[in-house]
């Protein structure tokens, strides 16, 4: 799969998110890292450049409530409503119902094994062989607990 | 597969007429051997290569702000190897290219060189005929310049640039893997670490030897801007070299002679019977010949 890992905003702490980038590109998955503080537009020109299939974002400074959905929002309306989009970082149990509902299909905390990460995919690219939703356009209901 | 055809070819016609989803999906068709068939026009093209390191992605990011300003399009493709364990690849150069994701006068493609058979050669052409047509006017192919394969892969460009860090003072190193020989232009990066200099000087001397002045040599520092501008008109005005043109041409078709080799349908039967000695390589290559 092509997943780009990106991170929005002014959060410059980006460990986590390389730690990710390593984790996936070890699970086989060829991974388009983005380096930190990239406004949404231009997450949305790199996932339309790359053709990438999956979106991870990486938030730590308590922007995700605002940022994450912006972005989802931006992905409908340019036609990426089949890019699977996924969290982590600092994101309280609170924000995930609504973040779900932006059409965020799981959100990984502090404390996540990386198994859990591939596994995630790994059900992601049954469900689209299956032909079932998946991406941030398509019908939410199914997220990843 | 009709219907796949037709959604091809429209989806190319898209891309032409300037749809970046398109391209960027039609390139992503290419990689799995999809062949378009359009016009060819005559791309400009460009091949970056050197150490891991040396300041390759920052030095193409100052050259794309140089060419934006005099109104060119550039697209890049940038090559990463793919794990040979995993399959995976990280692919992070466009973090170096930093400030022109929302230009729409750059176009960044990461490729992973994956391990399928054939490699990057037998595609690589094709992406850049799809980009001229789409109207990119600089196209700059980016590849790390460890291994054979990778290093072949900017042959695909008809003009070559060499970057080389100040921290490897045997840049003679490089002629060995033969490199050197195949670059029109050759650029010590980081003049801002003074060691650059002596690097600068080596380089010179070492290419005063080979009796070969049509090799323009910069020194340049990427981080601050240094020398960028005196290398862009040199990258424009790079003269055609006849000598360096059958090089390049050499490079190619191994290349392609790798990807036939890698492909050929027995190959691990063949590799297995000379692990167990039943054949020699000899025979191995008559067999495949």
């Amino acid at each position: 799969m092509r997943v780009v890992i990106a991170k929005p905003g002014l959060d410059g702490h980006d460990r986590g998110a390389k730690v990710i980038t390593r984790v996936l590109r070890d699970g086989g998955h060829e991974v388009i890292y983005t380096g930190i503080r990239k406004t949404p537009e231009q997450i949305i020109n790199i996932l339309i450049d790359e053709d990438a299939t999956a979106l991870g974002i990486s938030s730590l400074s308590g922007a995700h409530e605002v940022l994450i959905p912006k972005i989802c929002d931006k992905m409908r309306t340019v036609g990426l409503s089949d890019v699977v989009v996924f969290a982590g970082g600092i994101i309280p149990e609170k924000d995930h119902e609504s973040l779900h509902s932006s059409g965020v299909r799981a959100i990984f905390g502090p404390g996540t094994h990386s198994e859990s990460i591939i596994n995630f995919l790994i059900e992601v690219s049954e469900r689209q062989k299956r032909g079932e939703p998946t991406g941030v356009g398509e019908d939410t209901g199914w997220h990843w607990d | 597969m009709a219907l796949g055809l037709t959604t091809n070819s429209h989806q190319l016609d898209l891309a032409i007429s300037g749809d970046r989803r398109c391209l960027a999906k039609i390139l992503t068709k290419i990689e799995s051997g999809f062949v378009p068939i359009m016009e060819v026009q005559n791309p400009w093209t460009l091949g970056v290569t050197g150490p891991p390191g040396a300041g390759k992605s920052t030095l193409i990011g100052n050259l794309i702000s140089e060419w934006i300003k005099r109104g060119e399009k550039v697209a890049v493709l940038a090559v990463d190897p793919s794990s040979p364990k995993s399959g995976g690849a990280l692919l992070a150069d466009r973090i170096r290219m930093q400030g022109e994701e929302s230009s729409n006068s750059v176009f960044i493609r990461s490729i992973a060189s994956r391990n399928h058979p054939g490699g990057l050669s037998l595609f690589i052409g094709h992406m850049v005929n799809v980009l001229c047509a789409c109207g990119w006017t600089r196209i700059i192919i980016e590849t790390v310049g460890s291994g054979q394969s990778q290093t072949r892969i900017v042959a695909f460009a008809d003009r070559i640039l060499l970057v080389e860090g100040p921290d490897r003072g045997d840049i003679i190193q490089a002629e060995k893997a033969g490199i050197l020989e195949l670059a029109d232009i050759v650029v010590v990066n980081k003049s801002d670490i003074s060691s650059s200099k002596l690097a600068f000087n080596s380089l010179n001397s070492s290419l005063t030897l080979n009796h070969d002045s049509s090799i323009s040599t910069h020194l340049v520092s990427a981080l601050n801007g240094n020398g960028v501008e005196n290398l862009l008109s040199s990258i424009e005005e790079c003269p055609k070299s006849s000598q360096r043109e059958i090089i390049r041409q050499r490079e190619r078709l191994l290349s392609i002679w790798d990807s036939r080799l890698l492909n050929y349908p027995g190959l691990n039967h063949i590799l297995e019977q000379l692990s167990t000695g039943s054949i020699t390589l000899e025979e191995a290559a008559d067999e495949i010949d």
